[in-house]
């Protein structure tokens, strides 16, 4: 990179402000005693007890428990669905033998797995694995399919008019035609890997974000519960960020803003 | 490289058929359509939208089979209802919405055609690239990606990436609609002056037909679906051509006489329920 970016733009500066904004809304809210929000804690008590939670060695070992879940699921369904994904765009016998069963599969929403993952599974942590896995698996499949079949014939044909061969045209133009579905894919898998992963972690997980936030809940330590969501929404935008910082990676010639 | 002691890219287009889904809805895109386009040649195809025109192109480039009739490259059929020859560096296509990889640079799409067939080193193909950029006025925009660049340049790109093969044939199928008449006048130099500095079969499809007429040998106007070639205009103006040429009276008429052929077949094609006009 030739330059660096400016760090305080206007729009990173508006940024900062609309959590500030959203802060003193929080505390207006609780100061007026809104019904049914009373027991809302104020936005002091909830950063009290997150510059506790800091400081402490559980909550980051938490942090490291889920993202390890989130990191082992999420490329275990990159590695099966990319390959997955491709095969059933590259190959018409492929998809009419897998096509149908993968539709009916698809809608079932991850969670409802949970029964099934926590019977079959030996120990809590594959099962856990498991679902994450499930939560992105479908969404890349379904995005690298699309991908490929949305890469204009013309290019196929420009690039075998120039000599390429089948596997040519399958590595040079299917491949990094896809990309972009590819990218899209993980970022949305990523979204549904933690929705799938705090619910995980709720019912059967052993430490962990979701299992800290829900163990804030039966001790009725409400700002807690809050440090956890914050801790949660944090990550997730982490893992987004990464996954951004991957697509610029991978795909120099798109344009970015 | 070699030089061309015989230009070769002769193509014979001999009673062609062309029936889309035989089983079903069969339509029929070509019917005994015949012509001939010499080694060398720039023949331009003008006709109704829709007429069959890039059915024909497909069928030369290898990407379509044909139901009957024959096509043969220098004598050798290259496509029949027995045989399809597959696409192939010889006979190289310009698309209508252009086709450059986005993925790959400038120097990356001209050079993709010799490094997959193996036939130059990477670094050696950048260089001859970099040189048919430099030769054309294009010499700065090597590491540049397609998006980067407007559509002119993008054309002239896919052309250099077509013509770094050395084809016998090159087709283009519109390639330069939707392009201003300023940046077409630029195209039209361009494409002059590749043509002049290595004659080859040119087959290029349009419903300008002020290029039609300024670029061509000569002009197929083709009849509307299913093609057959209604007519054939020989266009005999002088090589390497200026645009002023098009004040001429030589080239009025010529305008006229294709105008009124296309005309005609534009109005049955609209009778017959097509949107639109040539």
């Amino acid at each position: 990179m030739k330059k660096m970016k400016k760090i305080f733009t206007v729009s990173t500066l508006r940024g900062l402000l609309s959590i500030i904004l959203f802060v003193v809304l929080w505390q207006l809210v609780v100061f007026a005693k809104v019904p049914y929000l009373e027991n809302l804690p104020y936005p002091k008590d909830v950063a009290v007890h997150g510059v506790e939670a800091v400081q402490s060695k559980t909550y980051w070992l938490n942090w490291e428990i889920s993202l390890i879940r989130v990191f082992v699921g999420f490329i275990a369904a990159q590695v099966i669905g990319i390959p997955f994904g491709l095969a059933m765009g590259a190959s018409k016998v492929f998809r009419d033998f897998t096509f149908s069963a993968f539709e009916m599969l698809r809608p079932v929403p991850p969670i409802a797995w949970i029964p099934l993952a926590i019977l079959f599974w030996p120990t809590r942590e594959l099962s856990i694995y498991f679902l994450v896995f499930v939560g992105a698996f479908f969404i890349v499949v379904i995005n690298v399919l699309q991908g490929v079949s949305n890469i204009s014939v013309s290019l196929k044909w420009a690039a075998s008019s120039l000599g390429a061969r089948p596997k040519d045209v399958f590595w040079k133009i299917m491949v990094p035609g896809s990309l972009p579905s590819i990218i899209t894919g993980m970022t949305v898998g990523m979204g549904v890997t933690w929705n799938v992963l705090i619910a995980a972690e709720m019912i059967a997980g052993q430490g962990g974000l979701g299992r800290m936030t829900w163990e804030a809940y039966t001790n009725h330590n409400i700002p807690l519960i809050v440090v956890g969501m914050v801790s949660i929404g944090v990550a997730g935008y982490l893992c987004s960020m990464a996954i951004r910082w991957l697509g610029e990676q991978a795909m120099p010639w798109k344009k970015r803003f | 490289m070699t030089t061309h002691d015989k230009i070769e890219g002769a193509i014979s287009i001999r009673k062609v058929t062309k029936i889309y889904d035989p089983e079903g809805a069969r339509v029929m895109a070509m019917k005994d359509c015949s012509f001939e386009m010499g080694a060398g040649e720039f023949t331009i195809i003008v006709g109704p939208s829709g007429c069959g025109k890039t059915t024909l192109l497909n069928a030369i480039a290898g990407f379509d089979t044909i139901t009957s009739g024959e096509i043969l490259l220098d004598g050798d059929t290259i496509s029949s209802s027995l045989k399809q020859i597959k696409p192939n560096v010889d006979r190289m296509v310009v698309f209508q919405n252009g086709a450059l990889f986005p993925w790959k640079t400038v120097i990356e799409n001209i050079t993709y055609g010799p490094v997959v067939q193996d036939r130059m080193k990477k670094s050696a193909a950048a260089e001859l690239a970099k040189g048919m950029l430099h030769q054309v006025g294009l010499g700065e925009i090597g590491d540049k990606y397609p998006e980067e660049l407007s559509s002119g340049v993008q054309r002239r790109v896919e052309i250099l990436r077509a013509l770094i093969n050395q084809p016998k044939v090159v087709m283009l199928d519109e390639p330069f609609r939707g392009l201003d008449a300023v940046a077409k006048t630029v195209m039209h130099e361009f494409l002059m002056e590749v043509f002049c500095a290595s004659p080859r079969t040119m087959f290029f499809i349009t419903h300008d037909l002020d290029e039609a007429i300024f670029l061509g040998h000569k002009v197929v106007i083709m009849t509307t679906r299913p093609a057959q070639v209604k007519k054939i205009v020989p266009v005999a103006l002088p090589w390497p051509r200026e645009h002023h040429i098009m004040n001429s009276r030589e080239y009025l008429e010529l305008k006229q006489e294709v105008l009124e052929a296309v005309h005609e077949e534009a109005k049955k094609a609209f009778e017959a329920g097509e949107r639109e006009l040539a």
